[in-house]
């Protein structure tokens, strides 16, 4: 049972994850995934790094939602790289009219200042792009995108990101920045919402996984999937893994099948091999208990396989159909 | 390589680390001597840099053991390292100061001690240093200094550096030898550029302009200064626009202070006592980021020891991803013991692949950076969690 199946459906993803893990991958193969059967979906980056341009090999985004791509069944992927000077020049204008004060603030370095040492601003502000791109209807009401996904901090800082009212705290105890955070509370923690979280059957992405579903749950924001990624297949069955480790496949064996297939061999090649096989199932074994720790987790999962050439834009919609497949869209 | 290739049924086998230790990079124009750089006494300083996961706190780690069980006399300094490896180190206090490692083997008159970084601890302590004790406590307490020192972006590398200039004013007697570990960069080096970064957000009209009325009849009703301060007020509140003059007020006497100690330890970075290793994985992404790195420390002038190319896959010899590949089809329909070697052909088929995928992209990069030697270490089977699994790294980098 996936969190979509009861209650409304989730509308904003929030796709964070340690380092390197393959957040950014993740969430655009979810915007794919999403934008299935004709619908709208707008794929946000927040830390300037255009790793979204980069994946759909297009020129750097500018602050400006466009459209990158098409999903099967004639959907699309609108994509908007979400830069908090920008925003916040965006929101004095049209909050304020601050037009050219605004851009005093900047002469004056306050826009870089706010931006980068204030209190949680910066967070404010991305967010609330984020907010307002949710909220945003068409003429007839009807909202502008059907769902919204954001490529977000690691997970390190994803509690602090996304819980912008106690960040702002410090700042605002009233007026407009402490309004604005409220409401985008409610929305980050409305069912409406999930929090996915990306991992690798490794020891440190897989702590930070556990120690993220803390973060979220101590600032009671919605937990979506974990989404195992990079997940190797292997020639050997789990007899076959046994077999290995247990040396139950001697030497002789061995050399006596590499004969059968033609390989000349050594008994240097023969060692090679077996030692080569058992380094092989000690690293799954290691994957395994991974695997193992996140299942005891009780949170939903999904797993995505290593694509063998890497990822390019085919590649993208592979992972999108396999998200599909295990219900997280 | 020695050993029987049979293990008694029923007792487990386990891989043994692979008697390859110098790999060489075809292409570069010579191999990175890890060892006669920690034998050098003239390296005093190494820091470890790289991308996010490639294997820095490894590295750095691996390479402290390495020099302390050599004779010389190490401190480390890490960022982050993996809760199983941390307490294996004894980095459970978290007092912001090196202790000694149990376990390191001490015959060759060497020692190793090891901290972890807390960023704001760190910052804590300049302020206290610096400011008299009411000032400080002023400053520790407010709201903007508090996001500065927990959150800003850059503030755990300008930090770091912080570290690795107050260990480098205390080495003379207890350390000949100090390896820093670096927070994951993300395609920049940011522990160069969050120092200049942070002094000159501190040192912006701004903040000249905060300090402006606090100093006196200084020329504050310059055109805009009036749009500029009710646009604050309307937004922000005055509560907030005092709290941000104090902090700013608060803060003017360290800027200095601050200023002088970053360009101080930028210049121990350049100094010839310090060596950068570059940590990468035999990947693309990583690469990229390494050349960018290779090329921005020649550009400042840093002092480049050479690439680690870390976790490379090291596949036995002797059998070719594809003859491997057609023989486990070939035995694919026998029968007894068959099946199971054509899995293990499968394996040693896909880990030549990579291989060869590693040694191309490790190729380019030795091709267009001929200048920096390298060496590969081997992917263990296992992480590295304990002083042996160090001592391992250590040895396969040093040969
Ligand atoms: N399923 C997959 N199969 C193969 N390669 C993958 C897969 N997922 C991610 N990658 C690769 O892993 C690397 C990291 O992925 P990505 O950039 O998405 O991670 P990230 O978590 O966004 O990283 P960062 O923390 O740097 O933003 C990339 O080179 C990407 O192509
Ligand atoms: N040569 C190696 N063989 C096997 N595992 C390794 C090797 N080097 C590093 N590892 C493992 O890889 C993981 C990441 O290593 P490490 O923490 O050193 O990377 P890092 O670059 O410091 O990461 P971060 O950017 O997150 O600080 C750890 O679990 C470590 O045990
Ligand atoms: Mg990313
Ligand atoms: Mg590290």
């Amino acid at each position: 049972m996936t969190p979509s199946d009861s209650g409304p459906q989730v509308r904003l993803h929030i796709v964070s994850g340690k380092g390197g893990t393959g957040k950014s991958t993740v969430a655009a193969a979810l915007a794919l995934a999403l934008a299935c059967d004709g619908k709208r979906v707008l794929l946000c980056e927040v830390e300037g790094r255009q790793g979204i341009a980069q994946l759909f090999d297009v020129a750097p985004l500018p602050y400006e939602e466009r459209s990158i791509a098409v999903a099967t069944g004639g959907g699309e992927v609108y994509a908007l790289a979400i830069d908090a000077e920008a925003a916040l020049l965006e929101y004095l204008d049209m909050y304020y009219r601050l037009g050219r004060a605004g851009k005093a603030l900047d002469r004056f370095g306050i826009i870089d200042f706010a931006t980068t040492i204030a209190p949680g601003v910066r967070d404010v502000l991305l967010t609330g792009k984020v907010y307002e791109a949710n909220r945003r209807r068409d003429d007839d009401g009807t909202p502008e995108y059907d769902a919204i996904v954001v490529d977000a901090p690691p997970t390190g800082r994803i509690a602090r990101f996304l819980n912008v009212n106690r960040e702002v705290a410090g700042l605002a105890r009233v007026g407009p920045i402490r309004n604005q955070a409220d409401s985008i509370m409610v929305m980050m923690r409305s069912r409406r919402t999930a929090v996915h979280l990306v991992t690798v059957l490794e020891d440190m992405p897989v702590q930070e996984t556990i120690d993220g579903i803390a973060a979220l749950r101590e600032s009671e924001l919605p937990l979506g999937h974990v989404i195992v990624n990079l997940v190797r297949r292997s020639p050997l069955d789990e007899p076959a893994r046994k077999a290995v480790l247990d040396g139950r496949l001697t030497a002789d064996a061995m050399a006596a099948g590499l004969g059968t297939a033609g390989v000349r061999h050594s008994p240097e090649l023969v060692e090679g091999l077996l030692n080569e096989a058992v380094h092989h199932v000690e690293r799954l074994e290691l994957e395994t208990e991974h695997a193992m720790t996140l299942d005891r987790l009780g949170v939903p999962l999904v797993h995505l396989e290593q694509l063998a050439d890497g990822v390019d834009l085919g590649g993208l919609y592979d992972l999108a159909s396999a998200l599909r497949e295990q219900g997280l869209v | 390589m020695t050993g029987k290739a049979r293990t008694a049924p029923g007792s487990r086998r386990r891989s043994r680390a692979r008697s390859v230790s110098t790999h060489p990079v075809a292409g570069a124009s010579h191999a990175l001597d890890v060892d006669a750089l920690i034998h050098d006494d003239h390296t005093r300083i190494v820091v470890c840099c790289g991308s996010g996961g490639v294997g820095k706190t490894t590295t750095a780690a691996a390479l402290a053991l390495h020099a302390a069980e050599r004779g010389r006399r190490v401190v480390v300094l890490t960022i982050d390292p993996a809760r199983r490896l941390a307490q294996s180190m004894g980095l459970t206090e978290l007092d912001n100061l090196p202790r000694p490692v149990e376990g390191v083997g001490t015959p060759a008159g060497g020692s190793l001690d090891a901290m972890m970084l807390d960023m704001k601890r760190t910052f804590d302590e300049v302020v206290e240093a610096h400011a008299a004790p009411e000032r400080a406590a002023q400053i520790l307490t407010n709201p903007f200094y508090v996001a500065l020192s927990s959150s800003f972006a850059g503030t755990q590398e300008y930090m770091a550096m912080e570290k690795l200039g107050q260990l480098s004013a205390q080495a003379s007697g207890r350390w000949d030898l100090i390896v820093v570990d670096t927070p994951p960069s993300r395609s920049a080096l940011d522990f160069l550029d969050a120092p200049a970064r942070l002094a000159s957000l501190l040192d912006g009209r701004f903040i000249k302009l905060m300090l402006a009325p606090a100093k006196g009849p200084a020329r504050i009703f310059s055109a805009g200064f009036g749009v500029v301060t009710s646009a604050l007020n309307k937004v922000l509140g005055t509560a907030v626009l005092r709290d941000v003059q104090t902090f700013i007020a608060a803060f003017d006497t360290l800027f200095g202070g601050f200023r002088a100690r970053a360009e101080k330890t930028y210049a121990l970075l350049q100094a010839p006592g310090t060596a950068f290793l570059v940590v990468a994985a035999p990947e693309p992404d990583a690469l990229r980021e390494a050349a960018y790195f290779v090329e921005r420390l020649t550009q400042e002038d840093m002092p480049i020891a050479g690439l680690v190319l870390n976790r490379v896959t090291v596949p036995s010899p002797g059998l070719e991803a594809e003859r491997a590949q057609a023989a486990a089809e070939r035995l694919d329909d026998g029968d007894g013991d068959d099946p199971l070697v054509a899995a293990v052909l499968r394996v040693h088929a896909e880990q030549a692949r990579r291989s060869s995928r590693e040694k191309q992209y490790a190729r380019r990069f030795a091709g267009s950076h001929r200048e920096v030697p390298i060496v590969a270490v081997p992917a263990l089977a296992t992480d590295v969690h304990d002083l042996e699994g160090l001592r391992q790294i250590g040895t396969l980098m040093a040969g």
